[in-house]
């Protein structure tokens, strides 16, 4: 069993995952029930000067019998007052004293910022996350992504925070922003302990077609909600990784955005996250899925050889580079297992009206013969000439390890672009002729 | 004619493989997914081992099969023959929500086999022996599904089970009585195997009573388990009983399990006597053995057969023949003491009873006559082994539901021998509860929570494992929900 105990930015925890701050994590009593289930940590729902809400809150993206691959919420901060928040915050430290609670908070001014830190500390809070993500309402007011979407004023803010805050502070940036590198800057040159990413994305889920009012229905309107889930993750993992590779930020990354299961979580760790945050599954299933989540991770870990969840940290972060430093001479072709094959000639049409017309459909002699196919229908054969190794065949094809994409030896050495640039410009070879 | 083998091994072998292959990777993710992931989900109600279903089928779905055997195997040790012989329609599968919602059910099964194939395959091994032990030693008598069941617990414990068997190999029906097509004996052998690996010592090819006696026992050891199941067929009281052809149906299936299967004899026109799930098995297997004809003979009508419907089915699919309110007169062997043919008359039955009907008698051309009449109980055994041992009207061990106690505070019991005759979940699950019940006798305390807790900390959530005894369905409520949704 690997040890899957973390420090994030000073915040210790007996495992990576926290329930994110959202719905999940209003009330004391959820917060007591996700601990029991096994998580590490809870991010409390956020607290400022209480809302009212509108109803209805949420609506989703199906994907055929997936529900709720994607999930939107124009549901604001906590509605609960500060008073009750922190008294419920300091019950539950009182009865989890190694279990971390971070306290969410939005305020406006430099003095309300002061007093709902101390008031956070005063709680017996493990850390503090500056919610400058909030999409939707809150930014209305000039607070939520309306502070994270400006470098300059998150980090006077969070230069407010450091002013007095004695437990660590994870900056919480918003994706709604061409370059999250910028407020993590930002974050870090305010000397916040370390960030976390992503809040949710500006998003219409659906119209409804018989009224034409887009979802979720609030008396004839909608507005713009928070877009998360499963659908949201590579988003996600794509600002964990800028934030973790950008040698400006270097901070401790709490992850967040479409974790649903183990293998979410341990991605968002090899690109550099130390705690992943998890909501819209809980919304989904219940506090229930940490439990798959700790021993699936575990099992990893173990058949990886590591002792500790520590040691994945990153581990990928490196792997991922720029275009221009990647082999131009590297070369993958397609390779279909006729065995295999069910004959739905999927690739075919994808490759042939979508991509690089590489693969030919010919009679089956000789091969063919895979399961359910009917006797003498054509087959997708590779024109292996042709083929560019772009994966979209293997993507399409619905049968596990039927279409694999096969590495080449192309006998020459590793070429980027940079270097291809360099060469011709030194006179070593010739332009590469543009593709017929 | 005496009867002999009638295939060659591929035949034989081709025929009896097995009838709902391990699952690919891809076929476990597309079913998995399948999975509503049931908060209170009235799978587990269904199991009587509690098996937390939704957590282990979510661990398939998110590519985590060995978390999928741990949920699977920590609730039920014998979770692979399971996944192979529980009547699951009737089971978990018959309470699994996707059933209602869309007329197939989560194939549950099937991917519970998938999961323990996973880690046995891999070696990768889930149950551990307690590192504590605290001396006490159990004898558990019958190495069955409830003796491996209670076993297996005790070992997790820190106690040391010795188990007795009658038999060269431990397992009981598991090992010597399962349809060869639904489950091979090694998958019961490796059982045992893992079950051994648990510190858990077996004493195999011992008759307790005969080679060791119960007083012996009752010195040496800190408690009793019997699992000592059933014992074979009743005799039918007909004449020509006795001729070598006329076989009790589990001695013919232990046959098939207990040597290579093209050298079992198979009559080319058997009949099978009895309408249980036991008469199925022995029809099928004598046709996939290479039987022409399999005529099931059944003195009630089809509604009354205890069998299964959907092992009916797969013994029609077959083309086994069924011949119901006829009853067995007499078996005929003139020709030099084989079986030839099988007396039957017809008979009527109302409200269970069976009668004859005179002037009906007719003959039909048999060479094996297979008798699966149901198992007898044990209670002469039971008190040659246990003077005092209560017994109830049945002959079955009185015990209590939660610990397995019986009237003798050192005994316990379960499994066939204390339900009358259920399934091997059921027997490993008592196995199980009276495992708990030694334990808490040794520890001085009372027996809580449910059998099987995945679940932790999960509060309101319904006990797991309360499914034990409880039907799936309740159809007072369903009237009564529908009268109400009438109105």
């Amino acid at each position: 069993m690997a040890d899957l105990s973390i420090n994030c930015a000073g915040i210790k925890s007996p495992n990576p995952f926290w329930v994110a701050s959202g719905p999940p994590a209003n009330t004391a009593c959820q917060a007591h029930r996700a601990f029991e289930a096994g998580w590490g940590g809870v991010v409390w729902k956020t607290i400022g000067d209480p809302i009212v809400n509108v109803s209805s809150r949420y609506s989703a993206l199906n994907l055929g019998q997936a529900r709720m691959v994607g999930f939107n919420n124009i549901e604001l901060i906590s509605d609960r007052s500060p008073e009750t928040n922190f008294k419920e915050i300091a019950e539950v430290k009182k009865r989890w004293p190694h279990h971390a609670v971070i306290a969410s908070l939005m305020v406006d001014t430099r003095e309300n910022w002061h007093d709902f830190v101390k008031r956070s500390e005063d709680a017996g809070a493990d850390g503090i996350e500056l919610n400058f993500g909030c999409p939707h309402g809150m930014c209305e007011r000039g607070m939520g992504s309306a502070v994270g979407q400006n470098p300059k004023v998150a980090e006077t803010i969070v230069g407010w925070v450091m002013e007095v805050a004695k437990i660590p502070v994870l900056t919480k940036l918003t994706p709604n922003i061409t370059d999250v590198t910028f407020a993590a800057r930002a974050a870090k040159r305010a000397k916040s302990d370390g960030i976390s990413l992503i809040n949710t994305i500006n998003s219409i889920t659906q119209v409804n077609l018989d009224n034409l009012v887009p979802e979720p229905f609030v008396a004839g309107l909608s507005t713009h909600g928070g877009y998360c889930g499963p659908a949201v993750k590579p988003i996600a993992l794509n600002m964990v990784q800028s934030c973790a590779a950008d040698p400006e930020v270097q901070l401790p990354i709490s992850g967040i955005g479409g974790i649903s299961n183990w293998r979410d979580a341990a991605e968002f760790i090899a690109l550099g996250a130390t705690s992943v945050q998890v909501c819209t599954a809980i919304m989904h299933y219940g506090f229930r899925i940490v439990e798959d989540m700790a021993e699936g991770l575990s099992d990893y870990l173990d058949s990886k050889g590591m002792k500790s969840v520590n040691e994945l940290i990153g581990k990928a972060v490196p792997t991922l580079q720029k275009w221009e430093t990647l082999d131009l001479h590297y070369k993958r072709l397609a390779s279909i297992d006729y065995d295999k094959c069910i004959g739905c000639n999927l690739c075919y049409i994808a490759c042939e009206d979508g991509a690089h017309q590489a693969i030919a459909l010919v009679s089956p002699n000789g091969h063919g013969l895979g399961p359910g196919r009917v006797p003498g229908k054509p087959i997708p054969e590779i024109k292996e000439h042709e083929c560019v190794g772009c994966n979209l065949c293997s993507l399409v094809c619905p049968v596990d390890n039927c279409i694999t994409m096969v590495s080449v030896d192309t006998k020459r050495p590793k070429m980027s672009w940079s270097d291809y640039q360099a060469k011709v410009s030194r006179g070593e070879m010739q332009p590469i002729p543009p593709h017929p | 004619m005496p009867i002999s083998p009638r295939l060659g091994p591929e035949a034989a072998a081709a025929n009896m493989a097995d009838y709902k292959p391990r699952y690919t990777p891809q076929e476990a993710l597309i079913e998995a997914n399948r999975c509503l992931f049931c908060f209170d989900a009235p799978c587990i109600q269904a199991c009587p081992t509690g098996i937390d279903i939704p957590s282990f089928i979510k661990k398939i779905a998110n590519g985590n099969p060995t978390g999928a055997a741990r949920t699977i195997l920590t609730a039920n040790v014998l979770g692979a023959s399971c996944a192979r012989v529980c009547p699951t329609q009737v089971l978990c599968e018959g309470a699994c929500v996707v059933l209602d919602r869309e007329g197939d059910p989560v194939k549950i099964g099937r991917l519970q086999r998938y999961a323990t194939d996973y880690v046995a395959e891999k070696r990768i091994s889930i149950l551990k022996s307690s590192t504590s032990k605290s001396g006490k030693r159990v004898a558990i008598i019958g190495g069955g599904p409830a003796g491996l069941g209670c076993a297996a617990e005790l070992a997790q414990r820190g106690h040391s089970p010795i188990v007795f068997e009658k038999k060269p190999q431990a397992g009981g029906l598991n090992t010597y009585g399962i349809a060869y097509y639904k489950m091979a004996p090694q998958v019961s052998l490796d059982e045992v195997e893992m079950i051994k690996s648990l510190g858990v010592e077996f004493r195999c090819g011992i008759e307790v009573g005969k080679d060791v006696s119960i007083s012996k026992l009752d010195k040496e050891f800190d408690a009793i388990f019997v699992g000592i199941g059933l014992s074979g067929s009743p005799k039918l009281g007909i004449p020509g009983e006795d001729l070598p052809e006329v076989l009790d149906a589990l001695h013919f299936i232990e046959q098939i399990h207990s040597q290579a299967l093209h050298t079992v004899p198979v009559g080319s026109r058997v009949a099978v006597i009895g309408g249980g799930n036991t008469a199925i098995d022995a029809a099928t297997q004598a046709r996939r053995l290479g039987a022409h004809q399999v005529v099931i003979v059944y003195r009630r009508t089809r509604e009354d057969m205890s069998a299964y419907e959907f092992e009916q089915e797969l013994a029609k699919v077959d083309g086994v023949q069924f011949l119901f309110n006829v009853v067995p007169l007499e078996v005929l062997s003139p020709d030099a003491g084989h079986v030839t043919n099988l007396v039957m008359a017809r008979a009527s039955s109302t409200n269970g009873k069976v009668e004859v009907l005179p002037g009906t008698e007719f003959a039909q051309p048999f060479d094996m006559v297979i008798k699966a009449i149901g198992e007898q109980k044990q209670a002469t055994l039971l008190k040659k082994l246990f003077p005092k041992l209560e017994l109830d009207k049945r002959g079955v061990v009185v015990r209590n539901a939660d610990t397995g106690q019986t009237n003798l505070p050192k005994v316990f019991a379960g499994g066939d021998c204390a339900n009358g005759g259920r399934e091997v979940v059921n027997a490993v699950a008592e196995g199980k509860k009276a495992a708990r019940g030694i334990h808490a006798m040794f520890v001085g305390q009372k027996v809580s929570g449910p059998v099987q807790a995945s679940r932790l900390g999960v509060k309101g959530a319904p006990p797991i494992g309360s499914g034990f005894d409880k039907p799936i369905r309740v159809p007072e409520l369903e009237e009564e929900y529908f009268a109400r949704k009438k109105k």
